[in-house]
């Protein structure tokens, strides 16, 4: 199922730590800017790694090429190679609805393209993009709420995969609002429009957005610079939650939330890697001196 | 603590203080001083004389429309409309030039808005910036500033003589749409770049395509500029004379006798006529003509005024 398997021994206990995706030796340059320099990271399998580091540091280009939205941006060019493990056999959403899917419900009324990824792919090589986005949830800076009701927010991304029936949507739909923690608020009000939310809200509701289409990774990008310190709270609950079932990116310019939430952190610096590791060595014993410097204030 | 020269002298009597307008003796701080006096007048004189100059605009629209009123007063009336032009176009009515002139613009509109409209959304949703596209946004500006005239020329060549459709209600609505395209494609692309760059990227990161993205997001949401410019446009292509003057509009015809491939009468050319050529008309009947093609002008801006404002008021975000 998964290519790449390291056993690391922590307090005794053995645990195992499968690598998600993998940047070898990755250059991304935006014309003569370089935005990641050389960059070689592995990120966990159902972990919460947090990216880290000063403005302009590449953190935000490295979520881009993961689910590769870097291909809008013309002037950007992109060296080295992405891996993505892949698992065999869960279609997205299949003709059974988005509880199945263990066996790959191909075939169905709607031309989806279930094809899953073939372990170790290369990012950057896959010929189905869509398929990839869909895996691979993303959460912005600023909330942006889709100018639709509340209920087809969240029935947004299944619809463009071909989900259209009412008796699979309105499950789905619920879910993923009691999961962003915003199904209490928005229940009586599902035709409201989105961009009528508060910032918080919306905030929440571009998460049930990412989650409804059931993805790997769930990416964040400075999820919480724009709303106010209780729906980050709320997030952060939810974020803890959902390590078990995804792997989770989060690019935080806050570096405590960094130290609340991660296991592990990845501190970037001008575009290059300084340093990778447990949430708790990068703070306690960080072994570049940059790194110690950042972690404790004293720039960025 | 005392504040002020309490101890010293007495203190001004309000009044005077605030008539004199000094700032820190007096017992009023928010008093307005002399300068804020001379800023106050600035103000109400720059507001009056640019409002003046706005409500002016009014004048030669009212003044325009007033004088055919009264000079076409007499001959006003439904009849006017439904009847056809007798007696050598000297008496009777429009009937034959209206219906003509709002088939030519119904057709140029169907040949121009498609075509306007999906340009629009290619240049502005998946055009590079690349040297062709510059080269096509050069064509169109260049387009949309050709005189009329030289489209009429342009219609004969194209439409009359090299494409065969001979002087007709085809060649004449083409030479229209042609003249009316470039301001449909440039106020579409402004419709559509209206609609905030976050909505799409939102959906390209659901895994949306982009044509997905455009038809459910981009479109619904800007279709009410997209309405306006077109609608904008057929006031335009009503009034004008030059291109239909060679490519498809004769002097008198029978309304029965329209067809694609015949040739019509239509408003603008038959004032023309009216004006210029037919000897022993009535002032009635000409600006009788006038009138209605002006009314019907007035009434398509008016039509695209509300439904902008309409649209306006139902903003989503």
């Amino acid at each position: 199922m998964c290519v790449f398997v390291q056993a690391r021994r922590l307090h005794h206990k053995k645990i195992t730590m499968n690598v998600h995706v993998r940047f070898e030796n990755v250059t991304v340059t935006y014309g003569p800017k370089t935005a990641l320099a050389d960059v070689s990271l592995d990120i966990p399998e159902k972990r919460i790694l947090a990216v880290i580091g000063p403005a302009n540091s590449g953190k935000t280009t490295l979520l881009r090429c993961i689910n590769r939205t870097i291909d809008f941006i013309s002037t950007a060019k992109v060296r080295g190679r992405v891996l993505i493990a892949g698992k065999k056999g869960t279609g997205l959403i299949g003709r059974n609805g988005p509880e199945a899917g263990t066996d790959a419900q191909r075939g169905s009324s709607h031309q989806l393209d279930l094809s899953p990824f073939s372990p170790g792919e290369d990012i950057f090589q896959i010929r189905n993009v869509y398929e990839l986005r869909r895996k691979v949830g993303m959460v912005f800076p600023l909330p942006v709420g889709l100018p639709l009701s509340v209920y087809e927010n969240v029935a947004y991304g299944p619809r463009r995969a071909g989900l259209h029936r009412r008796q699979e949507l309105d499950p789905l739909v619920e879910k993923c609002l009691r999961q962003a923690m915003l199904w209490d608020e928005v229940k009586d009000r599902l035709d409201m429009l989105g961009t009528k939310l508060s910032g918080g809200q919306q905030q929440r509701l571009t998460l049930a957005r990412a989650l409804s289409l059931r993805p790997e990774i769930l990416c964040l990008d400075e999820f919480s610079i724009a709303i106010d310190p209780v729906t980050t709270m709320r997030i952060e609950d939810i974020l803890r939650e959902l390590k078990n079932q995804m792997t989770i990116v989060l690019v935080t310019n806050l570096v405590q939330q960094a130290r609340r939430l991660a296991d592990y952190t990845a501190f970037f610096s001008a575009g290059r890697l300084i340093e990778a590791d447990e949430t708790e060595t990068i703070f306690t014993k960080p072994k570049n001196r940059l790194t110690e410097r950042y972690v404790t204030g004293d720039f960025g | 603590m005392t504040l002020g020269n309490n101890s010293l002298s007495p203190p001004p009597s309000p009044p005077a203080a605030l008539l004199k307008g000094e700032g820190r003796l007096s017992p009023n701080p928010f008093a307005p001083s002399a300068i804020e006096n001379r800023k106050k007048i600035k103000e109400t004189i720059a507001r009056c004389v640019l409002g003046a100059i706005t409500f002016l605009l009014i004048l030669p629209v009212a003044a325009i429309f007033g004088y055919l009123l009264i000079k076409a007063w007499p001959a006003l009336g439904f009849s006017f409309l439904l009847e056809n032009p007798r007696d050598n176009m000297t008496a009777g009515g429009v009937w034959a030039p209206l219906v003509g002139t709002f088939c030519l613009v119904l057709i140029s509109l169907l040949l121009a808005a498609p075509v306007g409209v999906l340009a629009g959304v290619y240049l502005n949703e998946y055009a590079r910036d690349n040297w062709a596209t510059r080269a096509v946004n050069l064509a169109v500006m260049n387009l949309a500033g050709v005189p009329s005239i030289v489209h009429g020329l342009f219609g004969v060549g194209a439409f009359v003589l090299f494409a065969g459709m001979g002087k007709s209600m085809l060649a004449a609505s083409c030479t229209l749409a042609v003249m009316t395209l470039p301001v449909i494609i440039t106020s579409t692309r402004e419709a559509l770049g209206s609609v905030p760059m976050a909505f799409r990227e939102a959906c390209w990161n659901m895994g949306a395509t982009r044509w997905q993205t455009i038809r459910t997001i981009v479109l619904p949401n800007s279709l009410s500029g997209i309405l306006t410019g077109v609608i904008l446009q057929v006031s335009r292509a009503a009034g004008e004379t030059a291109p239909i003057l060679f490519t498809g509009v004769v002097f008198s015809a029978r309304v029965r006798d329209y067809g694609l491939h015949e040739s019509c009468m239509a408003l603008s050319y038959h004032l023309f006529t009216l004006a210029t050529q037919v000897p022993g008309v009535s002032d009635q009947v000409e600006y009788g003509t006038a009138v209605v093609l002006v009314g019907l002008v007035l009434a398509v801006n008016a039509a695209s005024i509300a439904l902008r404002s309409r649209l306006r008021s139902r903003k989503k975000w």
